[in-house]
């Protein structure tokens, strides 16, 4: 076996921030003060804020010292199952980085922004492209934004029907959010159990499909790794009682260029472009979630929409029928010129490839250990394989102890206890920017953690040993909260 | 293609473990009549240098600084951002990491955030604030949602001198509730008329912003007494963060809840995102916020330690009890926040919050002087409202020829105030760039 990823090196302990530095020092060069001072009423002034005042020197380490006791894909594989965390090229930093787009301003007159408008349309086309829909908005501004998009735009449809319908159909292999975001837009969530392989029946829809029920909100690729095989025939069944079909579709990066969900029965659906379209996380954000709809539900799409005329794009918000505004302005521009510049670096070829090879990838660890760990459905999987901890359950281990001693070794854990259909769920995804390689030493790791479950237990219910802090102590900072230092 | 490492030979072995023959084969599980059979109708693939070639090409066509003067603000400020905040924030570990589930391996992202919850809560005058939001305008309508959840109330009265696309956003977040949004009209004084609301009842908050939409500061602690006596809950929107360096906080009012747009603290305006919302409230609140909140705490040899905590509010665990739908903060704007506070400082902050006020006072008086109609007297912070004379969209047109935008026309907003436009003086503007615009609109 190779020599393992994970050592210790020096790492350096750093206070809080107002645990240092000094009143009277500054980190900021003030710009001149080329007017004359005007001073306010006293009653509207306050003593301004309790900040510390540091040198540049100071925040320069403090944050650096932060970022050392932090894992990004950067560092190394990264396999959060659901979460798709692939390679973040550099050039698109670079390209959002152009002064051109991070100075705008969002109330520009059109014919002083055309470049981004131009990008905005454009990566409209594509992303309708890969979906094959009609039409998209970018103004969401994560993957649960879409959500919500998604079933306003789904009310909308329905009110102008005059169809008051109080239900939304969720499987139990859905995103964690979906439930909430049926609950924001005032329906009832109706859940819907997967069958004893891990996907949809035709029939456990069309006994629950009423007229009473607005659709259905399916994601496909499910939280499983599985394709919905039935979705075209649930489509049908949902269609068929005047429903409508709402797709989540933050797997999509399992099936560019290989399946087009307006072609199988989907009415509306969102994108993650931080998941399928490279861009980075950010610790937890930002995202952007555009949604892509058939030509039906367009008119409901947010405003403004960017319109081409003669050449020139214009922001209009003629749409009487939209859902209105979703951000104050127009999405995550920073991250939708990422995504962006990732779909034309790619092009149609290379965006098939890495979802077939995200698939070979997922299929791979698969294969290699499901003699080692419990397999939650032995079938073909998509982007990514759900395993459990079944079988360690005799030596009184479980899935978190194998997620925090694979620190140990050098790798972020999978995705744990999720999604809630498998008990004791390790849910990985390797994406295909992970080289054959970094998985074999990751299959390896996680042999050697299993065998280390039976020889010496203690080891995994201490691990992680090699991080910043040793396990902590989840239950006592919900029991007496501490928010603020 | 640089960004997939596999190899033919990598292909072929690993095909072989997985026991098929053909990439297409892996598949399988996908019903042939849901299979794409063309390819897609996409651009080809460029190379990094003709990828440069086209977004240079993009972003050149673009009005900004320091090419352009652009006296707009209404939600989005130019203010100067330090080198160190942006290099620091590019850090890979910070950019390409995932929401901090596994805290061992995240406590730079968490320790990073819990010290942005305590800037946010120091700088509004609050005991606790999120992890962040979307934005501003996506902030107020999830602090109006909590309130009514506080409530049990249906009905919010919303000052017209909120930002009207953030109003527009509360709109649609609660056009399918069932939820009533009631609104409070503006005085001549640019300040928001409050007298409606003693016909009001049955209300779960009062929402204002400050300094509002025509930059003028409000009285929030009327605007406090006023809500607490009609047992609704104060809600105070700001879109210019900065403003609180100077002003009184919004917390040392009466604000039960405080949300707005944190952009301007060394955030680049990127046409309007990625923003910050920023959402603060009471101990006694705090279960019932939405989103990301990190809390601390201490490993197993009891050393200090941060993770995400009070879980129980969120969507994966209540599902659609939750509190919220959200899953994603603005994790990267938040921290890009908190070392943008953390380098102007205490005392800088107030410093570059006077400079902000004064230059904006400076081109107020100017414009003054020259006659132009200054039309609503209370007192502002860095935007005001000027009244030109009719026939003043051929000047604003000239002036854009010019290079410059003298700021937004209010005309769409507020129909009644035609000829009316919103100016934004930030620190980012000399005496020069200002003087100029006074002598280019007096012609």
């Amino acid at each position: 076996m190779k020599e393992s990823l994970g050592t210790t090196g020096l790492i350096l302990n750093e206070p809080l921030l107002w645990e240092k530095g000094k009143k009277g020092r500054s980190g900021f060069s003030l710009p001149r003060r080329d007017v004359e001072s005007c001073p306010l009423a006293p009653e509207l002034t306050g003593e301004g804020p309790d900040f510390p005042d540091l040198s540049e020197v100071d925040v320069v380490r403090h944050y650096t010292r932060l970022s050392q006791w932090n894992f990004g894909v950067d560092t190394g594989m990264y396999p959060l199952g659901s979460c798709t965390m692939k390679y973040s090229p550099k050039t698109n930093e670079t390209q959002a980085g152009r002064p051109g787009f991070t100075g705008a301003h969002p109330l520009l007159p059109a014919g002083l922004c055309q470049g981004i408008l131009r990008m905005m349309f454009e990566l409209e086309l594509y992303l309708a492209e890969i979906t094959g829909m009609d039409a998209a908005t970018l103004q969401p501004a994560a993957g649960a934004h879409g959500e919500l998009a998604g079933m306003l735009l789904i009310h909308g449809f329905h009110r102008k029907k005059g169809n008051k319908r109080s239900k939304i159909i969720v499987p139990d292999t859905a995103h964690g959010t979906n439930p909430a975001s049926v609950a924001l837009c005032g329906y009832r969530p109706v859940p819907v159990k997967s069958n004893e392989q891990g996907i949809l029946s035709v029939e456990a829809i069309f006994d629950v499909m009423d007229d009473d029920t607005a659709g259905i909100m399916i994601t496909n690729p499910n939280t499983l790794g599985l394709f919905e095989e039935n979705s075209r025939k649930i489509a049908e069944v949902i269609h068929g009682r005047g429903g409508l079909v709402y797709c989540d579709g933050a797997n999509m990066n399992a099936v560019m260029g290989v399946v087009k969900m307006g072609a199988i029965g989907v009415d509306v659906m969102h994108l993650n472009l931080h998941k399928t379209f490279s861009t980075p996380h950010g610790g937890g954000g930002p995202g952007s979630g555009p949604v892509c709809v058939k030509k039906h539900l367009e008119p409901f799409l947010p405003v403004p929409r960017v319109v081409e005329e003669n050449g020139r794009y214009v922001l209009s918000d003629d749409y009487p029928e939209s859902i209105g505004k979703l951000q104050a302005f127009h999405g995550s521009v920073g991250v939708i010129i990422k995504a962006y510049s990732y779909i034309r670096s790619m092009g149609p070829e290379n965006l098939k490839k890495a979802s077939q090879l995200a698939v070979l990838n997922a299929n791979y660890i698969k294969e290699r250990l499901k003699g080692v760990l419990h397999l939650a459905y032995d079938r073909p999987c998509m982007h990514e394989c759900v395993f459990s901890d079944k079988h360690q359950i005799d030596d009184h281990i479980t899935t978190l102890d194998m997620a925090k001693r694979l620190m140990d070794y050098g790798f972020h854990p999978p995705t744990v206890y999720f999604p809630l259909v498998v008990d004791g769920a390790i849910m990985m995804e390797p994406t295909e920017t992970e080289s054959k390689e970094e998985l074999d030493q990751y299959i390896e790791a996680l042999k050697a953690i299993v065998n280390e479950a039976k020889d010496d237990p203690n080891l995994l219910h201490g691990a992680p040993n090699k991080c910043k802090v040793k396990r902590l102590d989840e239950t006592l900072a919900a029991r007496k909260p501490c928010l603020a230092g | 293609m640089h960004y997939l490492p596999h190899t033919a030979e990598d292909i072929e072995s690993m095909l072989q473990a997985v026991g098929v023959e053909h990439l297409d084969d892996l598949f399988s599980t996908v019903p042939e009549d849901c299979r794409l059979q063309e390819g897609l109708d996409l651009p080809e693939a460029l190379t990094e240098w003709e990828l440069d070639e086209h977004m240079a090409a993009l972003s050149n066509e673009m009005a900004v600084s320091p090419e352009y003067r652009v006296f707009m603000g209404a939600g989005s400020y130019e203010h100067f951002i330090p080198a160190s905040v942006s290099y620091l924030l590019n850090r890979s570990e910070f950019v390409t990491s995932y929401t901090p589930y596994q805290p061992e391996m995240s406590q730079g992202t968490l320790q990073a955030i819990y010290e942005y919850q305590t800037l946010v809560a120091r700088l509004l005058g609050m005991e606790v604030a999120t992890a962040s939001h979307y934005d501003g305008a996506t902030a107020l309508a999830e602090s109006l949602l909590m309130a009514v959840r506080i409530t049990g109330q249906r009905k919010v009265a919303v000052s017209s001198l909120i930002h009207p696309l953030y109003r527009r956003v509360v709109k649609t977040y609660f056009e399918p509730t069932g939820y009533e949004v009631l609104e409070l009209p503006y005085l001549n004084t640019g300040l928001t008329d409050l007298s409606g609301l003693d016909e009001m009842d049955g209300l779960a908050a009062v929402a204002v912003q400050s300094p509002n939409f025509f930059g003028c500061i409000e009285d929030l602690k009327a605007v406090g007494e006023k809500a607490h006596d009609k047992d609704a809950l104060f809600v105070s929107s700001f879109t210019e963060a900065l403003a609180y360096g100077l002003l009184i906080n919004p917390g040392s009012s009466g604000a039960d809840i405080v949300c707005g747009e944190g952009q301007s603290l060394g955030i680049p305006r990127s046409f309007g995102g990625p923003a910050l919302g920023m959402l603060a409230t009471g101990k006694k609140y705090m279960r019932k916020l939405p989103g990301r909140l990190v809390g601390q705490t201490k490993d197993l040899d009891g050393k200090r330690g941060f993770v995400l905590t009070l879980a129980t509010r969120e969507q994966h665990i209540r599902r659609e009890k939750a509190t919220s739908n959200i899953c994603t903060n603005n994790s990267l704007c938040a921290l890009a926040a908190a070392m943008y506070m953390a380098s102007v400082g205490g005392s800088g902050i107030r410093e570059l919050a006077l400079l902000n006020h004064d230059k904006a006072e400076y081109l107020k008086a100017q414009l003054k002087k020259e006659g132009f109609t200054i039309p609503f007297d209370s007192p502002t912070f860095n935007e005001f409202v000027v009244e030109f004379p009719p026939g003043f969209e051929a000047t604003y047109a000239r002036l854009l020829k010019k290079n410059t935008v003298p700021g937004l026309s209010l005309a769409p907003y507020y129909p009644e105030l035609a000829n009316h436009y919103l100016l934004c003086v930030t620190e980012t503007r000399s005496k020069e760039d200002m003087d100029a615009l006074v002598r280019e609109v007096r012609s």
